[in-house]
């Protein structure tokens, strides 16, 4: 049988890294999928979860035992993730500032990964959901994929993201209201 | 009869609407405006599912690994050598960089010939950009000395030597943090404030660190994120500076 998370979280704090090691093989994969649904971008995603086992293991010492370890990991890839995205935007803004005809930021534009079998239609959709999730706010990025991509209930949005269920809410509310605004001309049914 | 409101479809699409006290269900199913509203979230929420997240490569978890395992040591005691020659580095590259300042930046009002300015100012920025990567990496190299080290062997740690970086460090990153805020860089110098703050108090500490002074560190750099920061930015510099 598997040793529990807490078993291995147990270990790791008395310096076994054998033991850490299995914390990261066991979590990494989920972590990897929050991170790159936050950034929209692979390598801003790896650096995310490198950077979210980092900081957990420095603060296993600090890990209440009573919550899951999952939990704990998430809400600290989050901020992590969080980090990511409003280095860039400030990063995009002061670019977009000092070159106002310049072309767009690498950094706006997240990774396609090519793939041939995929129809010219879903290739533009991926393109309009990417382009409208990136017009998100990090705050309202964090909070949708946590609710409707990681299925978290609002509650639990709001003890991720550290902040009341209402504001998680109310940054799941902007975030489904801006994504219809983008993405409703090309869903809609079409009226004969 | 009342509408619902697009904050309640969206909580009953996520099945979060009960205690509302309102039958969203019941609301939807008889009223063909609301269940309008209700099929148009549904549709654009269906839509999401568009975002594909990449398949990692079977060996990921021992990439991952590899990355993170050697972090989780502190860093080997022969870094003096290395220390010397960096620092070396960056005063050749702080110099550079006033160099560059002045002939692309701050002396625009020569005209020299039709082409020399874009050059002059991009051979300005690659050189700014590597200086500042090259600080960057050695603030993160005294961070993660400090970051690294359980608290119960803060004597490994060459305290007096580590203060005396951090000092250096300040004084250096103010010509960065000045030249960042001249050229509306404001991430970098964003970036640059929060770690000569860090810097700052390390350079101030007490005349000896005990696990207790080492812990309230290690804390403020986990709550600030700097490290994470600082390792953001430096990469962006040397793409930038490529």
């Amino acid at each position: 049988m598997e040793p529990s998370d807490r078993a291995l979280v147990t270990r790791a704090r008395s310096g076994d890294p054998d033991a850490f090691r299995a914390l990261v093989e066991r979590h990494s994969r989920v972590v990897f999928r929050l991170a790159y649904r936050m950034t929209g971008n692979r390598q801003d995603a790896e650096d995310v979860v490198q950077e979210a086992f980092l900081r957990a293991y420095r603060q296993l010492g600090r890990f209440d035992e009573r919550a899951g370890f999952g939990t704990w990991l998430y809400r600290i890839s989050t901020n992590c993730a969080l980090d990511t995205i409003r280095a860039r935007r400030r990063r995009s803004e002061n670019q977009a500032a000092a070159q106002p005809d310049g072309p767009d930021s690498l950094a706006q534009v997240p990774a396609h990964d090519p793939s041939p079998e995929r129809s010219a239609w879903s290739a533009q959709l991926r393109g309009a959901v990417e382009d409208a999730m990136n017009e998100l706010s990090p705050t309202e990025r964090a909070a949708f994929v946590l609710r409707h991509f990681e299925g978290m209930r609002m509650e639990e949005v709001g003890r991720a993201l550290q902040c009341r269920p209402g504001a998680a809410k109310h940054s799941v509310f902007r975030a489904v209201q801006k994504l219809r605004r983008a993405l409703e001309p090309l869903v809609a049914p079409v009226r004969s | 009869m009342k509408h619902l409101s697009q904050s309640q479809l969206v909580l009953h699409y996520y099945g979060e609407d009960a205690g509302a006290g309102i039958d969203a269900a019941a609301h939807v199913a008889g009223c063909p405006l609301c269940l309008e509203s209700y099929r148009a979230i549904e549709r654009v929420l269906g839509v999401m599912q568009a975002l594909e997240v990449p398949e990692q490569a079977e060996n990921y978890e021992a990439a991952l690994w590899s990355g993170i395992e050697p972090r989780l040591r502190p860093p080997a005691p022969a870094w003096l050598p290395v220390w010397g020659w960096r620092l070396a580095a960056g005063a050749v590259c702080a110099a550079l960089l006033a160099i560059a300042l002045f002939t692309g930046r701050v002396a625009p009002n020569h005209p020299p010939a039709e082409s020399a300015p874009v050059a002059d100012s991009q051979a300005g920025d690659r050189v700014l950009r590597l200086a500042v990567g090259d600080y960057l990496d050695r603030s993160q190299m005294v961070l993660l000395e400090l970051a690294n080290t359980d608290s119960a062997r803060t004597r490994q740690i060459p305290w007096p030597v580590t203060r005396d970086r951090a000092s250096d460090l300040v004084s250096e990153s103010r010509l960065y943090r000045q030249t960042a805020e001249h050229t509306g860089d404001l991430a970098v110098a964003h970036v640059l404030d929060d770690l000569d703050r860090v810097l700052l108090d390390i350079a101030h500490g007490p005349d000896q660190l005990s696990p207790r002074d080492l812990d309230r560190l290690q804390q403020r750099l986990d709550a600030q994120g700097i490290l994470f920061k600082i390792r953001v930015l430096s990469s962006d510099m040397q793409k930038q500076a490529l």
